[in-house]
């Protein structure tokens, strides 16, 4: 009994393994002259695993009583995971370097925080939930605070802390409500409480709450106050960790309990989702307009994507869950290529984060401009890169489940979001000449931002398979 | 040949490719190897694209040469020409040496130049070859981005506005058709643009937030796309990015801007509107019809006070583009005929007459009207040249502009009246600007010690201009070449169109 349940959670025991074994070395021996290899250690040993979880069969499992859960959708969440999380790694090695914040905590509160994720969307019982949540918030939370000489840095920890701990507390008090009324905090047993497509109102109040509380996680409007603040002064190698691997298990955690727990109840939360889409893609889109700089700038982005990420969700059916685990893929493959150029850019060794600092950089840099072209056109949504297509699925998916109201208003706020990357291409393609910034950049992070950019191009004429994997994982949350 | 129509659109993608990958530095010898390359490329596109005219028969209304795979999202890679999309497949490879060669003096980082052009022309080649309603908009929208391009890094002084402007405007018409062509995927089934022409949608009028909306989705989803064909056209009122757009474009971005670019819009109305919106079509079209009576009238005015060479042409071209519509919404044979005859004569003389305008601009680096004068003198053969597009400018008889004119308001005639009676106008009023501009560049005594030394126009110009010459003559004075080559296809599109509609009194009671 207790074999096979430890069987089915094998790969987080490992990593949470790896993660400590790898804390005692480091402290033992070398501390922070073993941070470059922990590094490639801990970006090696997800990948292995991302492989390993990828490759299990397409069955459901289930552990500890229903309490956590393995099927295709969980399968796919932490694959992704994974691998957004071993590639940051990667790619932020060199800069970290550079400024001197490569410590050897770093590798290992990744990977703590990755365990979380992966429990996260393998959660089939609130206090499962909580569990992988705090673990994920508790890791980032020191790490947004790394550069501990930073006043900025520090300051975005403690937002982040405080905030976030105001968003767990919503949850908690969500989920009290919930196994009040439900009376067990098991998502089958919370799926059993509701009757006719409708919950009770105690329940649909500690919905309510549970879904403000994943908001704060998702960084959703109204909730997302600490997004710009965050991006701006965690180091830049951070900044792109949370961009990416933190959004998309929040955003499969939300989809867990929307479906599992509450999927009786799908009129009851859909307009909750789609107001808080609605409401994200504008405030994403117009909040930019003014934004120099470019970190603060790409939380504003990340705030309109996942406003396109929930329109998946509103659609409450198996279409909007495939289209929003396919954005969320393919806003991963942009972000990581994004902020790999990001991350490079400095003046004088010290980074830089104005957008004007790239004027005429196309000149200075044509390949690295072209691979950053694509980026951003692909993050406008322009086709005929493959960020259209990520907006084409969620734009289907609401279509066909009779929002077309809110994919008209997505559309509006992509065009009117569309200018903000227009404008960097202005800097690093028409602007006058001045002293621009400079992009060194480590074998690692070049291949990704110039990988990442042929991603766009070329998925578009083939997704490697991650429409039908995103398909299974949709099949196998929504009954 | 079996991938023939694929080979022709995505060869000057692998020339920019190659480009892109192969060719490193920005001397002298890389700029003339790149601009070699391209013309190497655009040519042989050119010459391929008359194999698919050769094996054309105008006499098959259907869709020929028809590939067809499976792509993402389960959508289909389909691709295929008719009657009235093979010509604008001719039209652009035909113009895109043409355009190349007339950027040979072009020195700033000549390199992406090419390559913006050659991946503008796969784009564009797409849209009129697209047989899926995904893929076509992504050749339709994938163009606004080497446009963006052209325009804000090669072009004039207030280039960053007229870039951005020209994008956001043009990306906010098309996205309004994205959420119709979704909504059409979910009604229909089908993303196949032969499949959604027989698809009959609603039509019932119903009332929507308090409006009653006559011709029900069928509507609605004629105004979306309108949204975006009109922008793209482009008509009054939503026509002010063009004269941006066209004043701080380079030459060569101007002539792919106004022969091809603007040519999408009609093409759009031809293949979606009609066809699959026809009672949709129907209760707009005396708007349409009025729309583009006032853009000819209003754009022909504005054009007269003009002191700027290549917005007086970007104002007339507002003004041709509204023969078009009126055209392609009078619903008869000659309104039609005449509506892809005047886009392509459109696509020679406006083409011809960019390239006109920066002749001169390469020599004297303005485009201000009162800086010429009696340019006659030192340059007789620009003058021959420049006369001879100015008349089919004008719409003279004998030149291909005259054809179009003709053709559409005769269309007209039988549609409206009223509406012809002022379209004609237009004529009158393209004259007076024409002619003028013609009076106060080329006539009178060369008084400015600047132009004292102009030079005319040296071989490779008048190479540039030879074939343009050529084809308006040739299409003015024998018209068949084109009419027999479209008349099948528009017959069966305007017989579907008259079939889809439910009966002639109950449209005729919708319209009023």
């Amino acid at each position: 009994m207790i074999s096979a349940d430890i069987q089915t959670i094998l790969p987080e025991i490992l990593l949470a393994l790896f993660a400590m074994a790898a804390l005692l070395v480091a402290v033992y021996t070398g501390k922070d002259r073993l941070a470059g290899a922990l590094t490639w250690a801990s970006a090696a040993v997800m990948a292995l695993l991302a492989f390993v979880v990828a490759s299990g069969g397409p069955g459901a499992e289930s552990a500890f009583g229903g309490s956590f859960v393995v099927d295709a959708y969980s399968r796919f969440a932490k694959a992704a995971v994974l691998l957004a999380a071993a590639l940051v790694l990667l790619v932020g090695q060199g800069a970290l370097e550079r400024r001197g914040l490569l410590k050897f905590e770093y590798p290992v509160l990744i990977a703590l925080s990755v365990v979380g994720m992966m429990v996260m969307v393998s959660a089939g019982d609130l206090m499962v939930l909580y569990m992988g949540l705090e673990l994920q918030s508790l890791a980032l939370y020191v790490v947004a605070a790394m550069n501990r000489n930073s006043e900025r840095s520090t300051e975005a920890g403690l937002k982040y802390f405080v905030l976030g701990a105001l968003g767990s507390g919503l949850l908690l008090y969500g989920a009290s409500l919930a196994y009040g009324y439900a009376g067990t905090t098991l998502f089958s047993g919370i799926l059993g409480a509701a009757s006719d497509g409708h919950v009770g109102l105690g329940l649909l109040i500690g919905l309510a709450f549970v879904i403000a509380g994943l908001t704060f996680k998702v960084s959703a409007v109204p909730f997302h106050m600490w997004t710009p603040d965050v991006y701006e002064g965690a180091p830049t190698p951070v900044t792109a960790f949370f961009a990416t691997a933190p959004k998309l298990a929040a955003m499969g955690l939300l989809g867990r309990v929307l479906f599992d727990a509450f999927g009786q109840a799908v009129d009851d939360w859909r307009q909750i989702i789609a107001l808080l889409s609605l409401l994200s893609m504008f405030l994403g889109a117009v909040a930019a307009i003014g934004q120099r700089n470019i970190k603060r700038l790409m939380a504003y982005s990340s705030i309109a994507h996942m406003g396109f990420a929930l329109m998946g969700l509103a659609a409450g059916n198996a279409l909007g869950v495939q289209a929003m685990l396919i954005y969320m893929a393919i806003y991963l493959a942009m972000n990581i290529g994004t902020f790999a150029f990001i991350m490079s850019m400095e003046r004088d060794g010290k980074p830089v984060t104005d957008i004007a600092s790239l004027n005429q950089y196309a000149r200075a840099e044509p390949l690295k401009a072209l691979a950053m072209l694509v980026l951003l056109f692909s993050l406008a949504g322009v086709p005929p890169m493959l960020g259209f297509f990520g907006k084409l699925y969620v734009l289907n998916a609401a279509v066909q489940s009779g929002l077309a109201w809110l994919a008209l208003a997505g559309v509006i706020a992509s065009v009117i979001g569309a200018f903000y990357y227009l404008r960097i291409v202005y800097f690093m393609y028409f602007g006058t000449e001045s002293e621009g910034a400079e992009t060194p950049m480590t074998p690692a992070a070049w291949l990704a931002l110039v990988g990442s950019a042929a991603v766009m191009l070329l998925g578009v004429v083939n997704m490697f398979g991650v429409e039908a994997m995103a398909a299974a994982a949709a099949q196998a949350l929504v009954h | 040949m079996e991938h023939l129509l694929s080979l022709i659109t995505f060869l000057p993608l692998v020339g920019a490719a190659i480009l892109a990958l192969l060719l490193h530095g920005d001397g002298p010898g890389e700029q003339r190897n790149a601009k070699w390359l391209a013309l190497a490329v655009t040519s042989a596109t050119f010459l391929l694209s008359l194999i698919v005219l050769a094996q054309f028969d105008p006499s098959d209304t259907g869709f020929q040469m028809v590939e067809e795979g499976s792509w993402i999202m389960g959508l289909s890679y389909k691709m295929g020409v008719d009657g009235i999309s093979v010509l604008f497949v001719m039209l652009t490879t035909f113009l895109m040496p043409i355009t190349i060669a007339a950027c040979w003096n072009v020195t700033t980082r000549v390199k992406e130049y090419m390559i913006a052009f050659l991946v503008l022309e796969t784009l564009m080649l797409g849209v009129f070859m697209a047989l899926d309603l995904v893929l076509f908009y992504l050749f339709f929208e994938g163009g606004l981005i080497p446009m963006f391009l052209i325009i804000g890094i090669w072009g004039g002084k207030r280039r960053i506005y007229a870039a951005f402007k020209f994008f956001l405007y043009t990306f906010l018409g098309s996205v309004l058709m994205l959420v119709a062509m979704i909504y059409m995927y979910v009604e229909a089934g089908t993303t196949d643009i032969p499949a959604l022409m027989n698809h009959q949608f609603g039509s019932e009028s119903f009332s929507l937030l308090g409006i009653q909306i006559v011709g029900g989705v069928q509507t609605l989803l004629f105004l979306a796309f309108f949204a975006s064909f009109a922008v793209k056209m482009p008509m009054w009122p939503v026509h002010t990015w063009l004269p941006d757009a066209h004043v701080e474009a380079p030459t060569a971005g101007s002539v792919v801007l106004a022969a091809i670019l603007l040519k999408m819009g009609g093409y759009g109305f031809l293949r979606f509107s009609l066809p699959m919106f026809p009672v949709g079509s129907e209760v707009m079209a005396g708007f349409v019809l009025w729309l583009s009576a006032i853009a000819i009238v209003y754009a022909s005015l504005v054009a007269l006070v003009q002191e700027d060479m290549k917005k007086l042409i970007a104002y007339s071209s507002v003004a041709h583009m509204g023969y078009v519509t009126a055209g392609i919404f009078a619903f008869n044979q000659q309104g039609m005929d005449g509506a892809i005859f005047q886009m392509l004569s459109h696509g020679f003389v406006s083409a011809a007459l960019f390239l006109v305008v920066g002749v001169v601009y390469d020599r004297m680096h303005t485009r201000e009207i009162a800086a010429y004068g009696g340019l006659v003198n030192r340059m007789p053969k620009y003058a021959l040249v420049f006369m001879l597009f100015t008349m089919a400018n004008v719409g003279l008889p004998g030149t291909s502009g005259f054809v179009g004119e003709f053709l559409t308001l005769s269309g007209m005639f039988r549609a409206d009246t009223w509406v012809a009676l002022v379209a004609t106008s237009g004529v009158i009023l393209s004259a007076a600007y024409a002619l003028w501009l013609y009076r106060r560049v080329m006539f009178g005594e060369l008084i400015r010690e600047s132009l004292k030394g102009i030079a005319d126009m040296d071989a490779r110009e008048r190479a540039i201009f030879a074939p343009l010459v050529f084809f308006t003559l040739l299409l003015g004075i024998y018209p068949s070449l084109v009419t027999d080559l479209i008349g099948p296809s528009v017959a069966a599109l305007l017989e579907h169109f008259q079939a889809s509609l439910p009966d002639p009194g109950s449209t005729a009671t919708a319209t009023h």
